[in-house]
Formats: structure tokens, sequence, C-alpha cells
């Protein structure tokens, strides 16, 4: 316990008067209305925040902001659980109960800890060496169990969730400084600006130290009609301005369920300006991962911001002349400095704080302490083999230098360079679209940083050329903050336990490149994509391998600059928003006739009518057996339809499809296997011709938009010359087929004229008539094998037909059915399903449509691929039927057929299986190599481990003439 | 989120749009080698920089057209109608 709540004036972001209580690991503490989750903890006293990733070491608050690597918490409230929130960037709130993460019984007492024994164990590459033999699958659930952060929660999220799409001549993301300078001199010149702030209020460092000047521009910036984001987080620059954001309004309603939770922000953008600051770069030195070690910037603005003392005594480790100004700062809140330690030589350090001990050229050896620092060893850089000199402090604190946050820059495919002195990346010119302002563009100067952003912001809004960044102003610093030749572990990355010695060692191994590096260490790989890690491992990347940082090179910077919840980027698209079910025309009839309703794609569609004593199965038996024996009534709505109009309607559908539709007379309709350019077939359909320059397309319910898209691209791409039209009218015509023996007898009875009878009207003839005063359009086509109408009327008269239809077909026998008799009644027929029997190899020669391909005329669409050599290879399979031995076991669908037992090459596959109540025996269709010869042949249907023996048969078990057909 | 110029339309964001890929990919006749036609079915230039592909804008007009594409920038040169073959 070592932090501490600091007297007023302190705590400018903090309101005393409004305490709010939270929990912490089931324990009741309490803050202010302005802290965040971070500087609360720290102010109770709270050192040990959670556990590491690999090592399951002590670990306490690290930073402030984006960059923490340690302080990663689940939210719990009730059933919402979030995980691995940063708490350094949550705000308070009534009510809030947070989780440690990564330790199990609990953070005091963990038991993955006793891995931090084995640590030596645990090098770089770990994973990839060790657990190969005797099988990975052996080690993975206890891997699995132990690695990961938080838990999500199972409960769908009832929280809602909304997306929002704007347009901006300039989107500044940061609010400090330099951010409000750029957007305000924008505004101000007459540019539609979009301010985007992090933070629940604009200002930055600048603004908790109560800067008048940021005072002066937030005033300046909502005159100017700057539209100021707070709690915004930009996460990603993409192609052609677009800037993509999360805003949180969490903290507006907490504990509110159902309630507005994030919105995303799309902003579509002229100009963007990047005001993103800089990451304080922790300094290396043995043990700079336990409690009480954190940055020196985060315990500055928690002093300020928060007044929140993080520790009394500290001893701040330096690379950088930020170090003096945060001892300045620190001392004057009354926290003692012990001293300051700086890695520099005399001659590099250029700033001072007065009445501070100052130990030039020295660094720290040791950490005492493991579970919070109680002190620190401090040696001679040049003899890191000394006793040293024991320094007794409750805080180390990191100032080891800046790394701008060039994020959006690199996203936008800005180039970096290396400045040799201040020891970091900044931006190499602009980026296209990008331009960068203030800290994150290297320029670490208050004043010139202020002139340079309002400079940009103006040339921005004017169209003029924008000027260069006067980079610099952050003073010197080393690559490396480390003391060659100190023992002890020195951690990179915290957040996945990467230490100096694994770069070592990935190094000796040869690895060289950057991204080669990251990967095999996991550097950086983390949920804080290592913000305070990537820098410190280039350089000593570099230092490995005798290169300089410029040359290491960066890893890609890419989306998202912070974590994002799926809920955000999902939105509002979720349940039928994001996939629209579609309802019959007439479902309100089915639903009153008993439908049991089932999804087939996104139509939702009676799968039978069970009676209170049926299961679906027995149902569809019954409603199979009916259209046998009588009549059924099916709703054929979704069936795809498309009308192709214009003369040279003919020649165009024999491009498409494999039979010859030109031949077709006025009033005659054809099968027809539609093919892509690989020669497999991908839909099937009725193509029926009403005129001249007229046809009508029965397409799969599931393709017909596919094949709409199909004829399209063919229309307009390869033949733009073909007068014709395609329009697809699926939702235009309602369907109601008739189906069954006593099918004429059930239309003669509601007065369908006579010229539909059996006698004049064919079987795959179309025609156009009146009923009931609508028009209609009748297919006599079976998908059953039994006399078939498919009445096709206007859409808002399906009810209509169904309701006269039923009366009439109830008192013969017949009963309404679903796709699962549709499906025993076309398996018995060994009609083709496409995308069940077929698959995405499936040739039409493998379904028995070879005949007379070569005597059509037009080169139809997939032709050429079906004189392949592969496409003629007589080991093909073929489409045929198979029945049990024994006469009585099912088949299952996807059980595969070979001789010998397996593990032995698969000769095909059952693809649709069913009971034949007329036949009273299975029914199953296979694909079967060289099937067509095997006729009569026993063969072997393997299933979990079982064997049944089938004998192949051809596909139609009735009436294979076709007699029933046609009534 | 590419922003594409569609030549009936105007400028709409990229998830209007459906992409077809290279475009001009000249479909041999049928009596073709298998090579050629392996070729014309499996085999793409993949170039780093300008790139001629069909895009239709599927949530507007329907209408397929061809781009010019960067494909290291995504910078849009040109859009001109399906119909049209540009001298090579």
């Amino acid at each position: 316990m070592s932090g501490f709540r600091l007297p007023e004036p302190h705590g400018t972001r903090i309101d005393r008067t409004r305490p709010i209580p939270f929990l912490f690991n089931g324990k009741v503490l309490a803050g202010f209305r302005g802290d965040t989750l971070a500087s609360a903890l720290l102010a109770n006293g709270v050192r040990l925040v959670g556990r590491s990733y690999k090592l399951h070491r002590a670990r306490g608050v690290f930073g402030c902001g984006f960059e923490e690597p340690n302080a990663i918490v689940d939210l719990v409230d009730g059933e919402r659980r979030t995980p691995d929130v940063r708490a350094t960037t949550l705000e308070l709130t009534e009510g809030l109960a947070a989780q440690s993460v990564n330790c199990w019984p609990s953070v005091g007492l963990d038991f993955g800890a006793v891995l931090g024994a084995f640590a030596p164990f645990l090098p770089a590459g770990f994973y990839y060496k060790t657990f190969m033999w005797p099988d990975w699958h052996w080690f993975e659930p206890a891997i699995r169990w132990m690695a990961g952060l938080g838990r999500t929660s199972l409960a769908p999220d009832r929280d809602r969730y909304e997306e929002i799409c704007v347009d901006a001549d300039v989107a500044v993301v940061g609010g400090g400084i330099a951010g409000l300078s750029a957007a305000v001199a924008a505004a101000e010149a007459g540019a539609a600006t979009t301010l985007l702030c992090a933070a629940p209020a604009a200002g930055g460092a600048l603004g908790w130290r109560g800067d008048a000047t940021v005072r002066a521009l937030l005033a300046k910036a909502g005159r100017a009609g700057v539209t100021l984001l707070t709690r915004t987080v930009a996460f990603g620059v993409y192609d052609h301005g677009l800037l993509c954001a999360t805003e949180s309004l969490a903290a507006a309603t907490p504990g509110t369920h159902g309630a507005l939770r994030e919105r995303l922000w799309k902003i579509r953008a002229r100009s963007i300006v990047s005001a993103q600051g800089a990451f304080e770069r922790p300094m290396l030195f043995p043990g700079n991962d336990r409690p009480g070690v954190m940055l020196a910037g985060a315990a500055e603005k928690y002093a300020h911001a928060h007044a929140t003392a993080c520790g009394r005594r500290a001893v701040i480790a330096a690379n950088a002349d930020s170090a003096y100004a945060v001892a300045r700062s620190l001392r004057a809140a009354g926290i003692e400095i012990v001293a300051v330690v700086d890695r520099r030589p005399p001659e590099s350090i250029g700033a001072h704080a007065e009445g501070v001990r100052c130990l030039a050229h020295h660094g720290i050896r040791q950490v005492i302490g493991g579970r919070g620092v109680r002190g620190c060893v401090v040696v001679d850089a040049d003899a890191p083999g000394d006793r040293g000199e024991r320094l007794d402090c409750d805080l180390i604190l990191s100032a080891g230098g800046f790394a701008p946050a060039v994020h959006l820059h690199s996203q936008a495919k800005g180039r970096l360079r290396w400045l040799e002195d201040a020891a970091m990346f900044v931006p190499d010119g602009a980026a296209p679209g990008l331009h960068s302002v203030g800290a994150c563009a290297g320029v670490f100067a208050r004043s010139a940083a202020l002139e340079h952003a309002a400079e940009v912001g103006r040339s921005l809004a004017l169209g003029f050329t924008v000027p260069p960044p006067p980079v610099g102003g952050a003073g010197r610093s080393l690559a490396s903050s480390r003391i060659p030749g100190v023992r002890g572990k020195i951690f990179l990355d915290l957040q996945n336990d990467v230490t100096v010695s694994d770069v070592s060692l990935a190094a000796a191994e040869n690895y060289r490149s950057v991204e080669h590096l990251k990967r095999y260490t996991t550097t950086g790989m983390a949920t804080d994509q290592g913000k305070t890690s990537n820098v410190n491992a280039l350089v000593l990347m570099g230092e490995a391998t005798q290169r300089a940082p410029a040359e290491v090179g960066t890893t890609t910077f890419r989306p998202p600059f912070a974590p994002v919840s799926f809920g955000a980027l999902v939105g509002r698209r979720v349940g039928n928003r994001y996939r629209p079910l579609k309802r019959l025309p007439a479902a309100g009839w089915h639903a009153e006739h008993g439908a049991l309703f089932e999804l087939f794609g996104n139509w939702s569609r009676p799968a039978g009518y069970p009676r209170a004593d049926e299961s679906l199965e027995s149902a569809a038996q019954r409603e199979a057996e009916t259209v046998r024996g009588a009549v059924g009534v099916f709703d054929g709505s979704p069936l795809g339809k498309i009308e192709i109009w214009g003369a040279d309607a003919a020649e165009f559908l024999d491009l498409m499809y494999v039979g010859t539709m030109s031949s077709l007379a006025p009033g005659q309709a054809r099968y027809g296997l539609l093919l892509n350019e690989h020669g497999v077939i991908v839909d099937d359909g009725v193509v029926a011709r009403l005129g001249t320059g007229h046809f009508w397309v029965n397409t799969t319910s599931a393709g017909v938009e596919r094949t709409a898209a199909a004829f399209e691209e063919w229309l307009q791409c390869e033949y733009p010359n073909l007068r014709a039209l395609v329009t697809p009218v699926t939702s235009r015509w309602g369907n109601v087929t008739v189906s069954g023996p006593k099918a004429w007898a059930t239309l003669a009875t509601i007065g369908l004229d006579r010229r539909f009878a059996p006698e004049t009207m064919q079987h795959m003839t179309i025609a156009d008539g009146e009923f009931d005063g609508s028009p209609v359009r009748i297919l006599r086509a079976s998908f059953t094998g039994e006399l078939s109408y498919e009445i096709n009327v206007p859409v808002e008269r399906t009810r209509d037909l169904l309701e006269r239809v039923w009366a009439a077909a109830a008192p013969l026998g017949g009963c309404p059915y679903g796709i699962e008799a549709l499906e025993i009644l076309r398996t018995e027929k060994g009609y083709l399903h496409v995308g069940v029997d077929t698959d995405g190899t499936t040739l039409p020669g493998d379904v028995g449509f070879a005949r007379g391909l070569e005597r059509k005329r037009a080169n139809f669409v997939g032709r050429r691929s079906l004189l392949r050599p592969a496409a003629r290879n007589p080991g093909r399979s073929r489409l045929v039927g198979l029945k049990p031995a024994d006469g009585r076991t099912r088949l299952p669908v996807g059980a595969q057929i070979a001789n010998a037992p397996p593990p032995t090459a698969t000769e095909g596959h059952v693809t649709s299986s069913h009971w034949s109540p007329t036949l009273r025996a299975p029914v199953a269709l296979a694909m079967l190599a060289r099937g067509a010869e095997r006729l009569g042949e026993t063969v072997g249907v393997h299933h979990l481990g079982q064997r049944i023996d089938a004998i192949v048969v051809a596909t139609s078990w009735i009436d294979p003439e076709g007699k029933r057909l046609h009534g | 989120m590419m922003k594409i110029p569609c030549p009936h339309c105007g400028v709409r964001d990229e998830n209007e749009f459906q992409c077809g890929g290279t475009a001009h990919l000249a479909r041999p006749a049928l009596d073709a080698s298998d090579r050629e036609w392996g070729e014309y079915l499996y085999f793409r230039d993949n170039p780093k920089g300008s790139h001629r592909e069909r895009w239709r804008h599927a949530y507007g007009c329907g209408r397929w057209f061809n781009v010019v594409r960067d494909t290291l920038t995504h910078e849009i040169s040109a859009v001109y109608p399906i119909t049209e073959t540009p001298a090579r």
C-alpha cells in the first residue's frame, strides 16, 4: 500500500464532492468522479492489479492511457462481461465492478505464478520448440486454459450499438494543444472540422495542467464551429480518407442494460490531421516490471489530474530531459524524489531539477521487492559488476524518452525516419491525405507545436501547401537505456512477458527481419500492440545484429490503434437486420394449417404439417404418401423467377444453359443446367418460352439472385450486342403447386379452364390464363414425379388461390406438403437437388446430362471446360441410386463408400437418403466413382466405424418411364 | 474503404460495389488448347501498380464498368464503359 490521495489544489480532473464507490476483485473501494479506474486504484493504495500473460508475474499500473500493458481488467455487471479493458482509460462510474485477469484463484494467490520458477525454460519460441512431441494436442487444453487474458460473457449482448457516416473537410485526431490549434485554425478558415478526442474532455496534458492557452483554444473551437467528439478513439485510417473511430457512451449510462453503448464513426475526410501525441518509452533495467515501476509521465498525470500520488519516495530512472520536469512537478506535490538516475553521460543532459540528486551515467542494477518496490540498487554504467548504491524508495519512475504515436501516419502509408539524437521514429514527410502535428510529428516544443499546427490547419482549409513540422525539442536520449552486462530479467514487452534475452536469443537463432522477430518473440502482439515495447525491441534487435534502428525498420502498423469491440463494428446489423427473413406471401394460411416453419436459405418455409401425434418425420412420410396416392398442395412461391425479353433472348439463353432453349416453340418448357466457366453445375431449373422474344426462367430458390447477377454480367460484359433484358420477378409472383394423381380433379373442381386439363396441356408446357379475375401463369413441370401444376399468381392473390385449391383438395383426400416430403418424393424419382447431390466439382456428365452436348451449336458457359482431360476421365463420379442390401438400414448422408475398411481411398459418398413410404424401403442417392458401370454391384458404406452393404441401382425407383407425370 | 466514381450514379462508397476482377480477359474460342483455356481460367497477373478491373454498382444502377486502380495506393485514375477496350 503506497499510493494515496493528494490534497487540493491537485486533481484538476476530479470532483471531490462526487465520491463513487466501486468494486475491485470483490472489495468495495471509493474514488471520485473524474477518476479513471487506474487512478482510483492507485489512490486506494492498490499495487497489484493483475498477472502477466506468460509468467504470471505480479504487475501494477504502468501507464495512464492506451499504452497500458498491465492494468487490464474484466468488467462484470450482471450477465454483461466486458473483457480486457484498460483501467487507465476507463472512467470510474457508479457501481463499476472490475476483476483482475489471468489469475486463478486470485490475483494475490495465483496458481500460474509457479510458472515463474520455470521462467528459464520458457524462452522465445518456447511453444514451437517444446510441445512438438508427441503431439501438440496433448498440451493444448492446459495451455489454452492458462493462456489468454479476460473472459467474455456467453450471454447475448443486450446493449445497442450504432454507426454514423459523416463527411468532413478536416478531421483532427487528438484533443491536445496541437490538435486543438489545428482544428481551430481550420475551422476559422472556413473548413468543416471535426475534432476527435479520446478523453472525456479535450485539452490533453496541458489541459490537466490548467494551461491558459488550452482554455482559450477550447473556447475558440466552440465559437469557430468545430465539431468536438469526446470519448472518441480514432482507431484506423483507411482508403480514400476514411477515418474510423468509436465513441464510448457507456459512461453516460452506467449499469443500464439495453442502452446505446458505442457509436462507430465513419468519417470521410478530405484531410486528416494526426495529433495523437507521444508515448513514453520505458527504461530497460532488471526488475523493470515490478509493481511500483511505472512511466514517469503517468505518475505526473495521476498527481495533477487525479490528485493521486503513486508513492511517497520515488527514484526516477531517466534517459530523457523530461525526467527533470517530472521531478520538479512531483516534488512540488510533496512526493520525495530520492534521485534521478540518468543513464546518459553528463554532456547529454539538458535539464536539471533544483534540489534533486542526480546520478549521471548511472542505471538501476536491481529492483528490491517482488510484489512492490522497496528500493533499488544503482551502479555506474561503466561498472555494472560493482556493488553499487542502494536507494530506498516505493516508486521507480521510468523516463526513457518518447515514441511519437505514428500509428495513423503509418496506417496511411506514411514513411518514418529515425532521429539519432532523440532516439525516436518520426514521420518522414506527410502521409497521403494525412498530416501530423505536435509530438506525434516529433515537435516537442510547446510554442513550435502550437504555431505549426495552426499553420497546418489553415493550409488544409485553404488548399495551401502544408509546412513541414519543426521537429525537435525533446532533448537527447540514448537508443538503448540498458547497461550492458547487468544481470537479471529485463522486460521489454510487459503484457506478453518478452524479455531482452528473448530478443538476443532470436537474433542468435538468425531471426533478422523485424516482422519475424515480432512473431517469434511475440513482442508487440498483445492487446496494447507494443505501444511501450516496439521501439525498445527495434533498438535491441539492431544491437544484436549490429544494425542501426533505421536499418532494422519498424513492423507494419495496422488498424486498430486500440482494441475495438465487435459490437461497435457490427452496429445494428444483428439478427433480422443482418439476414432479413423472407416470409411466404401466404405464411398465415400455412400457420393455420399446422405448418412447422424452418429456414431454407433465408426463407421461412413449412418443413411439414405435423398433426398433434406426429413428428416432422412421420408427417413427411404421410404427406409424401398422400401426394403419390391422391393430391398434395405445396407453396412454391420462393422458386426463382426471371423473365428474359428481347429479340435475342433465345440466343442468350442458349449461351447460358447446357440445354438448347432456342428450339423451344412458344408454350414449351425444358429443363436446364446452369454451369460456371469451370463446367461445374451451379443451378438448375426450367426454361419456358412464352413468346418469340419472351422467356420464363425458373431457378432454384436459393440460386435466383446469383443466377440473375450472372446473366447480367454475361450480358453486359461479354455479349453486349445481344438484345435481351433480364428481369427478376420472384417476389412478384406467388406459386401454388398442385401435385398428385388427383391434381387435375382438384383444379377442375375449382373451375380452372378445361384447356389446362392434362389431355390438352402436356407435361413441360406453359400457358397464361385467368382465374378468379387474376392472371395466372401455369407451368406443367414436376419435381415429385406426379401430375403437377405450378400455378403462378400475382403475389397478393396467393392466399386466395391456396384457399380455393385447398377447399377442393381436402375432400379428395389431399394434404398440404412441406419441404421434407418434397425431398422424399424427388429422391424416390432420382431428381437432382443442386448443392445437395452436387458439389463444387460436379459436371453435367457426372449426373447423366452429357448426351447431345457435342451437337449443340452455341458455345454455352462452361462448355470448353467439359472438354478438358479431367472432365472426360472415365474414373469420374456418377450419380447413382443405392439401396441397402438388407432392405431396411437407412444409409446416412455423407457416409463414405469404399470396399476396403477405412482408412482407405474413398470411392464416393451418399448425397441424399430417405425412407420411402411408397416402397416401404430406404432410398438413397450417391456420387460413386465409375458409378454408371457398377449397377448391381455391392459396395461398402462406412459410417462411424460401421459398414453397411449397399447395392448400386438406377436413380429412379418409382415410375422410371415417367407415366405418372401425364396424369 | 475506397470511393468509386460510378459512371452512371457518381461517387459512392466501395461497399455499394462488387469487384469482378481483371478486365479485358480474352475468352478463348471453343477450339482453344487446354493450355490456353487453363491460362484463361486460372492464371491472373498480380501487378503492383496500375490494374484494369471491372466493377459493378451492385447496390445502385447495377451496371458493370471498367476501373483503372493502383493496387498499391488504391488510387482510381479512370473509369470507362464496359464495352470500351483501351489500346494496349
